[in-house]
């Protein structure tokens, strides 16, 4: 499958929905991967079965204040010059890049890198979805440590941290990242396609350009999507209550959504982290991470972001299952309700829905 | 102020009518016109410049001040007319080159202002560190390379909003190489964070320059023949006004003006500081909300000629809905619009014998208005019944999309079509239909403040009062620059924007400050 300037308002869009209300925006990135296609050409994706055992696999992304990132766009370049650093302590060649996460404006991210470099870019991520901490990726879930991570900026600056777990991952880069000046480019769990294999989510780029195109020029863009990515409506209605707050670096709280036509007289609120959490009505759960929430417009179908979402919207919440493996126990334990603060087990979504019924 | 030059002429030129109004000392109106808005919308403002001086009692002697809402801007970025070749400059490499100036963009608007840019290095972080340090000589290189090709110049810096070095000293180069008189525009003093909105933003403004130019000078030339002599101020989108100089050099914040002029004029007119506004005109009806008496502004991109800009604008939802809207008898019900009779109301109303069903002769069949010449013929009285209930149903959720909290607030109506919102709406705690409601957005050109914004992304490691305090000196400084009354500037908007995913607590302040014209 290619991957042309012509696709990439489609998978911007399906960035979005992925992007569970979090991700950071797509529109800067959608520019940045439009014009490196227009210059360089269409971008291969592949599957891990299309590549060797050996072949180096390059997980990038980028990491820092959304904010910062729409104001100080990127070079370009960083991700070629994250090659070379983790080519040099590998002493390897990287065949292929990959998203670190689909979700939100990272899911476009390696495009304009592998246009330019003329690498393939695997149908793929560590996250299918987006989520607010650098542990929370499916190589932690699968055992696999982060040997080293790879930070680097516009300048050529780069800091190689090699830490003792994920947590310690995160919490360095957080901190090469402000230096920085807030924004910077990353790739961790560098790793063969040996290992990748079982240890990231396939599909997702597929899944994204799915999304996109799905919602396109249709009469009713809800319904689509929903056929697109086996979601659930779990309502429709308007947002009647949207409260913010910001706690360590993260954006909290919660969106009241009210239903109307068949949904008259429910009341459905989404808690938030950066990304959408949990949805509850009447003090039942009827989604939560690590599955995916997603609220949309109820005429477009697009994403509505946790920053942007306000009184008065008209949206539907879709919630539609994670990857199998953020279902295992360890999955679970990463990034399931108890790892956000709840005092509550995951329940899989489609159970919760069976179960209410 | 002496007693003789105590009038203010106020000037709202529209899609259909451009309007004019006088307002005295005590701000009542003493005079109105509507005139239809003309082709090369000059001679529009000239004729309603004309009708409303030449009305009884009115010595155009005492006019100290004029106002000007105008859409010449918007019209030539949509038309692609009379712009200016532009050499658009960005500071910022090695960052930002991953999209370049004018990606994007509609292939015309290119064709109208030209294909000249470039990156150098330089450009500054969040915090005031230099990215790297400003690249003089290869700015230098550019201008050089663009000289007699461009009329303006276009400067956009990374963080300049906050730290404005690098696009100043750009500037003094352009001016250096290309001449004194070059048209330069800085980002910073034009949009605020957000790299490629505000540089589309500040490209636009600089291919406007000789539009806004134009209308400068069109407008004291008419002004001067009628024997005027006053001082010139136009609206801008935030509600507020600029100096003539100013809106010279930044004729991009004309842009929007329009609906914000409705919503300060329907504040003014009924001495309310928090409402819904509705302006109903013959095609469409934009909805804002007035919040501490001032427009709401609008959180999402702004694109304007199929250019993304991130400038403000009032936050206005408009819907097909207006005075001269069709009404179409369908199998299953009634179908309103889009189409409108527009302007030929009077020709192709029912209401006036005409043969096409409109929304105004729904209104006159349902009792909400007296309008027309004559009765309106029984034969449509069904599809025109249900044709209410859909204008009532349209409004109602109009109404609920642009409320932010849950209570009832009051709605003003504006506008000419304003006989079709009805008395009772959910969510509205009652409709107010003021006196000259026909001209309000005239008369908000003619009662607006004058304002400054500062917008900055800022550690709160001082504190956060400490640091909110100093964005507020730095806005009412803005203010005191653009022609507000020391004495009475009042801040009216303090937002702060968290940051996610850093580490320490750094948010994003944006304060407005406004103020009453002091003297000039």
């Amino acid at each position: 499958m290619l991957i042309e300037a012509g696709d990439i308002d489609a998978l911007a869009r399906g960035c979005a929905v992925l992007g569970t209300g979090g991700g950071g925006d797509v529109t800067t990135e959608a520019l940045v991967a439009r014009q490196a296609i227009e210059q360089h050409g269409p971008v291969r994706v592949v599957t891990l079965a299309d590549l060797h055992d050996d072949d180096i696999v390059m997980p990038v992304g980028g990491i820092g204040a959304p904010s910062v990132s729409a104001e100080k766009i990127g070079s370009g370049a960083e991700v070629e010059f994250l090659r070379t650093i983790v080519e040099g302590v590998l002493d390897q060649r990287v065949g292929a890049l990959m998203a670190g996460e689909i979700g939100g404006g990272n899911g476009l991210y390696p495009i304009a890198a592998a246009a330019r470099m003329g690498l393939p870019l695997v149908d793929g991520d560590a996250i299918g979805r987006a989520f607010p901490e650098v542990h929370m990726v499916s190589m932690h879930v699968a055992g696999l440590l982060p040997e080293f991570i790879v930070v680097a900026d516009e300048r050529r600056n780069s800091v190689v941290i090699r830490p003792i777990d994920g947590e310690w991952g995160e919490l360095l880069a957080r901190a090469v990242t402000e230096v920085f000046g807030g924004s910077a480019a990353m790739a961790d769990y560098v790793m063969p396609v040996s290992r990748a294999r079982g240890a990231i989510i396939e599909g997702t780029v597929s899944q994204a350009l799915r999304i996109g195109r799905s919602v396109q020029s249709v009469s009713d863009p809800v319904a689509a999507l929903v056929d697109a990515v086996d979601a659930v409506k779990l309502i429709e209605g308007k947002v009647t209550d949207v409260e913010r707050r910001t706690a360590g670096g993260f954006v909290r709280g919660s969106v009241v959504v009210e239903g109307y036509g068949p949904d008259a007289g429910r009341l459905v609120r989404v808690e938030i982290q950066n990304e959408n959490l949990v949805v509850l009505e009447d003090g039942v759960v009827l989604a939560s991470v690590p599955d995916l929430i997603t609220l949309v417009d109820s005429h477009s179908a697009d994403a509505v972001a946790t920053e942007v979402v306000r009184y008065g919207q008209r949206v539907a919440i879709l919630a539609f299952p994670c990857a199998p493996i953020w279902r295992t126990p360890r999955g679970i334990e990463i990034a399931g309700p108890r790892a956000f603060g709840y005092d509550f087990d995951y329940t899989p979504m489609e159970v919760s829905r069976v179960v209410r019924a | 102020m002496s007693s003789g030059l105590d009038l203010r002429l106020g000037i709202d030129v529209g899609g259909t009518h451009t309007d004019a109004v006088i307002l005295d000392r005590t701000n009542t109106v003493i005079a109105k016109t509507k005139q239809p808005t003309s082709l090369d919308v000059t001679s529009g403002v000239r004729a309603a410049i004309a009708a409303v001086i030449g009305q009884p009692g009115i010595d155009k002697g005492r006019i100290s001040h004029v106002m000007l809402g105008t859409t010449h801007a918007t019209n030539a970025v949509l038309e692609r007319r009379r712009l200016h070749s532009v050499a658009v400059l960005r500071v910022g490499a090695p960052s930002s080159v991953a999209v370049r100036p004018l990606f994007g963009w509609p292939a015309d608007l290119v064709a109208a202002i030209g294909d000249h840019y470039t990156i150098v290095a330089g450009g500054y972080e969040y915090d005031g560190r230099e990215i790297v340090p400003f690249d003089a000589e290869a700015t230098r290189a550019f201008f050089t390379s663009v000289k007699g090709k461009v009329e303006a110049v276009a400067i956009s810096a990374v963080f300049s909003p906050m730290f404005a070095v690098h696009e100043l000293a750009a500037a003094d180069i352009a001016r250096e190489v290309l001449g004194a008189d070059i048209i330069v525009s800085l980002s910073h003093e034009i949009g605020s964070l957000g790299l490629l909105a505000r540089e589309n933003a500040t490209v636009l403004n600089a291919a406007l320059t000789e539009v806004a130019r134009e209308v400068a000078t069109a407008l004291t030339t008419s002004l001067h023949e009628y024997g005027i002599d006053a001082s010139v101020l136009y609206a801008q989108n935030d509600g507020t006004l600029m100096a003539l100089d100013y809106a010279v050099r930044f004729p991009i914040l004309t842009i929007g003006s329009g609906p914000a002029n409705s919503i300060r004029g329907a504040a003014f007119l009924t001495g309310l500081n928090d409402a819904l506004v509705a302006d109903v005109g013959g095609t469409s009806t934009d909805f804002g909300m007035l919040v501490n008496g001032f427009p709401r502004e609008s959180t999402a991109a702004v694109d304007i000629g199929g250019v993304n800009t991130n400038f403000r604008m009032p936050d206005i939802l408009a819907i097909a809905l207006g005075g001269g809207t069709v009404v179409r008898q369908t199998a299953t019900g009634v179908d309103l619009g889009p189409d409108s009779v527009g302007y030929r109301l009077p020709e192709e109303g029912l209401c006036f014998g005409g043969i096409t069903p409109t929304v105004t002769d729904a209104a006159v069949q349902g009792g909400r208005a007296v309008i027309g010449t004559v009765p309106v013929p029984d034969e449509h009285n069904e599809a025109l019944t249900s044709a209410l209930v859909v204008v009532d149903s349209m409004i109602a959720e109009a109404v609920d999309r642009m409320k932010l909290g849950k209570g009832d607030i009051p709605m003003i109506v504006v506008g000419g079509g304003s006989v079709l919102i009805p008395d009772s709406i959910p969510g509205v705690s009652k409709v107010l239909r003021p006196e000259h409601y026909d001209v309000a957005n005239a008369i908000g050109a003619a009662i607006a403040q004058v304002s400054g914004r500062w917008d900055e992304v800022v550690s709160l490691a001082p504190g956060r009062a400490e640091v909110i305090e100093a964005a507020c000196a730095q806005a009412r400084a803005r203010a005191i620059e653009a022609g507000a009354d020391s004495e009475k500037i009042e801040i009216v908007e303090i937002d702060e924007i968290p940051l996610a995913y850093l580490t320490h607590p750094v948010a994003r302040i944006t304060v407005k400050a406004v103020g009453p014209l002091g003297r000039l």
